[in-house]
């Protein structure tokens, strides 16, 4: 059976991922919520160690962390604090209580490192029925909703005129990036999470004239990194997590100085 | 007559509007209704309230006390006073005509038309104009086909001349659609004679009624100074004919506070 290959496995979660990851990116990088994706992110391994301790699927710790954090940032903005100042305090606590509550586990050997930068290669069919569940359900959202969250995403106001009520898009929003954030865990770790969401958009951004396509290329090209990712890292012996990300890494510094010289021609 | 009665049954109504902001009032004790076809006006000082008001009617924020009232099914548009559209968002003109329903082309290309902008609809937005931008937001607010179209100071970007041409637009609009039309706005001179009634705002309503009477009552002029009143009769020539459907006009805001209006504006009133 073809799913008996790690490497197809591996290779099935990294395109499944990075399909539903890009175009909700693109909301991410629209709304400026980069940091707010990493946040939500980081909390992730505290999910992780609740899950373990708790011997729950580490994907249902890691949803319900993540959302708790999304809806806790959501709850606290605006009432004192600037946002970035925000969300580098919760983001950087959550990581640090994760760690310390994952050390306190010592009866189980657990690789943190795994958690951290992703371990796509140990990818288990049960993986990857959780990853292409959570992805199609994100890319769903993201459709059924796209229309309503890219007007609530130019101006609430305009929204509500047409009958759209921005808090709930918000929170649609916010919902799709804890599942996201659950389900990439395994492919490149809470660490990396952000680039998979924010570099396919940003790099996909010069060649796009519409919102849609810049969706579509930027899960184009998330796709081709998560599948030339993995087999350079084969290839090249390097963690697969970081090498996906340095692949999309690349495509953005190409994308960067095609759209400068065509700007200049 | 009873017919003719229930057609100008308000499109939206507030009674008793009374909205914070942490514990400062903003508005207080607002009463207000806006009929079929009108135009409405709403002017005031920076801070007093107007956007405010225009965000109740749109229902984007919860009253302290009192309540909005729209009629059922009301079809509205609203042009805001400024969307920034991110760097990083590609946007056509089509495009975002298209938000959040899609249209025809045949109707982009009229509602552009109709707006004053036509042809620009493979144009990118960050590339327009401020006077273009403003216009294509328009082109969008109409081809929802609104009863009531909702705009905060659109011309803010916009010089006197640009201005002036972007508001006989909207009375063309009226005229041709027959939508009412409410608009808050600090170029006062143009918008007032376009209006049939004037609201003025300060925390809560000071005046209330046509141009003429509004640019006459001493809290206006307190408020606004006697600068305006000239260039209104510079422009009063656009209101020498009638349109659409004619609405009382009361002069006053038809509920007493004037002792506690007159009480704070004396001083600045005195230049007189």
């Amino acid at each position: 059976m073809i799913l008996d290959d790690f490497m197809i496995r591996a290779g099935l979660a990294g395109i499944g991922t990075a399909l539903a990851a890009a175009p909700l990116g693109c909301f991410v990088v629209w709304r400026r919520m980069a940091y707010f994706g990493d946040a939500t992110a980081h909390a992730a391994i505290l999910g992780v160690a609740l899950s373990l301790a708790l011997s729950l699927p580490v994907f249902v710790g890691a949803l319900l962390v993540a959302l708790v954090m999304a809806t806790l940032v959501t709850l606290l903005a605006g009432r004192g604090y600037a946002m970035d100042t925000l969300l580098g305090v919760m983001a950087h606590s959550a990581l640090a209580f994760g760690l310390v509550a994952v050390s306190f586990l010592g009866g189980v050997r657990i690789d943190v490192m795994g958690y951290l930068f992703g371990d796509i290669l140990s990818v288990s069919r049960g993986d990857l029925g959780v990853i292409w569940g959570g992805a199609a359900l994100v890319l769903a959202l993201t459709i059924w909703r796209w229309s309503a969250l890219l007007t609530a995403t130019l101006n609430p106001d305009l929204a509500r005129a047409a009958g759209i009520d921005p808090r709930r898009e918000e929170m649609i929003l916010t919902l799709a990036l804890a599942i996201v954030v659950a389900v990439a865990i395994k492919v490149v770790g809470v660490l990396l999470i952000t680039a998979l969401l924010i570099i396919p958009a940003a790099t996909a951004r010069p060649f796009a004239r519409t919102p849609e396509t810049m969706a579509g290329i930027a899960a184009l090209l998330a796709m081709v990194a998560a599948w030339g990712g993995l087999r350079a890292s084969y290839a090249l012996d390097t963690p697969t997590g970081p090498t996906i990300v340095c692949g999309l890494a690349l495509m953005f510094c190409a994308s960067s100085v095609i759209s400068s010289v065509k700007s200049r021609a | 007559m009873r017919k003719g009665e229930r057609v100008t049954a308000p499109l939206v109504s507030v009674t008793g509007l009374t909205v914070h902001h942490g514990s400062a009032p903003i508005l207080q004790d607002v009463d207000f209704s806006i009929a079929p076809g009108e135009i409405v006006t709403i002017v005031g000082p920076n801070g007093s309230g107007k956007s405010t008001l225009l965000r109740a009617v749109l229902g984007g924020l919860r009253p302290s006390a009192g309540c909005v009232t729209r009629r059922a099914g009301l079809r509205l548009s609203y042009v805001p006073q400024r969307l920034v559209l991110d760097a990083t968002l590609p946007m056509t003109v089509a495009r975002f005509l298209s938000l959040p329903h899609r249209v025809t082309p045949e109707a982009t290309g009229e509602a552009l038309a109709r707006a004053g902008v036509p042809g620009i609809g493979t144009r990118q937005m960050a590339a327009l104009s401020g006077g273009q931008f403003q216009r294509v937001l328009l082109a969008r607010a109409l081809i929802a086909q609104p009863e009531l179209l909702i705009l905060d100071e659109a011309t803010a970007g916009l010089d006197q001349q640009g201005a002036a041409s972007f508001y006989r637009q909207i009375e063309q609009v009226r005229t041709q659609t027959g939508c009412a039309i409410l608009m808050v706005s600090h170029d006062l001179h143009v918008v007032m004679s376009a209006s049939d009634r004037v609201i003025c705002v300060n925390g809560h309503i000071c005046c209330e009624g046509t141009p003429e009477v509004v640019a006459e009552a001493p809290i206006y002029r307190a408020l606004f100074g006697e600068g305006t009143q000239g260039a209104l009769a510079l422009y009063r020539h656009h209101h020498d004919h009638t349109h659409g459907p004619q609405t009382d006009q009361q002069p006053g805001s038809g509920h007493d506070h004037g002792a506690s209006c007159g009480a704070r504006t004396t001083p600045q009133g005195a230049d007189e």
